[in-house]
């Protein structure tokens, strides 16, 4: 599983680092998909179910309208593209080609993926909970804290508070963009 | 934007006061008692919120506490990841690490960082939460004139 796991980190470590060097705005957002839909198998592999449905619909969702606002903001250089092309000789050459087998090879990837980690995945209604019980059973003596839920939110699961507020902190400036008619100066 | 009624006024000065306390005092029993930072935090934007809408404001000072709410949510969010910083600098050399005693569960000073966790998530929350609708204010007040 580890194998498994450092293969898929690897591709997606290079779908990321090729989204920086891409030329068009689109391949870098398929690029990113390339991550957002490899978190999503690691997550399986992780036996998190229900991290992997929300991310899986978390980048759909993003993807499409980020894909939406990408072929809105930059119509005038695709419908150009597209006229070039149509001037060229035929539709079959060597790029094409290249570009249908990459994404044949990505499907069948993903697909060989996706079926290994589905295949380790705990049977329907029989879930690991060694976790949660170790967290109540030894909560308020590891934490010291009288009430679990800030017990493990603030000890066990820091990173996870650290991210809501990280995302409460990114929403107040994302707020503070939009709605700002002048500029500062 | 307008102020409200002179009943809506009253009520809210008689009202602040016990609403902000009782902010402070889920975020300070977060370890005790349910509740805790996020919860405590929104009962204090919220204090400020019925202020600003029963009273109503002038843009100039909403700009100014705007700026200010923005500058301390900043600062609380570092204070936060100051502390996880330094439970990894002493005692187990983790991050997040509770590097405090533990004390006796149930008192009020007691689970170590837990309690400076939850006052600087507290202080987040609520700077964050007022910044948001203080930047929505302005923006409507700008809109309109």
């Amino acid at each position: 599983m580890e194998i498994t796991l450092s293969v898929l980190l690897l591709f997606m470590i290079f779908g990321a680092i090729y989204a920086l060097f891409a030329s068009d705005l689109l391949s870098a957002l398929i690029s990113c998909g390339i991550v957002g839909y490899g978190l999503v198998i690691c997550f399986l592999l992780l036996r998190a179910p229900d991290l992997a449905i929300v991310q899986i619909v978390v980048e759909t969702i993003t993807l499409i309208i980020m894909v939406a606002v990408v072929l809105d903001s930059t119509r005038h250089d695709l419908r150009e593209k597209v006229l070039i092309r149509e001037k060229g000789n035929s539709y079959i050459n060597a790029k094409y080609v290249f570009n249908v087998l990459t994404v044949l090879v990505l499907a069948l990837f993903f697909l060989f993926f996706f079926n290994q980690a589905i295949d380790k995945l705990d049977a329907f209604g029989e879930h690991t909970t060694r976790m949660a019980k170790a967290y109540i059973e030894q909560g308020a003596e590891r934490t010291g804290s009288a009430n679990l839920v800030t017990g493990i939110l603030f000890d066990f699961r820091g990173y996870d508070t650290l991210g809501e507020a990280t995302i409460l902190f990114t929403a107040v400036v994302g707020v503070l963009t939009i709605l700002r008619l002048k500029g500062h100066k | 934007m307008q102020g409200m009624s002179p009943i809506v006024k009253k009520v809210t000065q008689l009202v602040m006061g016990f609403i902000f306390v009782y902010g402070i005092y889920v975020i300070t029993h977060g370890h005790l008692t349910p509740g805790g930072g996020f919860a405590g935090g929104a009962f204090l934007s919220g204090t400020f919120i019925l202020l600003v809408l029963s009273f109503g404001s002038n843009i100039l000072n909403l700009r100014r506490e705007e700026e200010e709410a923005s500058e301390i949510e900043g600062l609380a969010i570092f204070t936060f990841l100051l502390l996880a910083v330094v439970g990894f600098l002493i005692g187990m050399r983790v991050f997040f690490g509770n590097f405090l005693p533990k004390g006796q569960i149930g008192e009020l000073i007691s689970a170590g960082v837990i309690p400076l966790y939850n006052i600087a998530v507290g202080v987040e929350v609520g700077a964050a939460l007022l910044t948001i609708f203080l930047a929505l204010v302005i923006y409507k007040e700008e809109i309109s004139k």
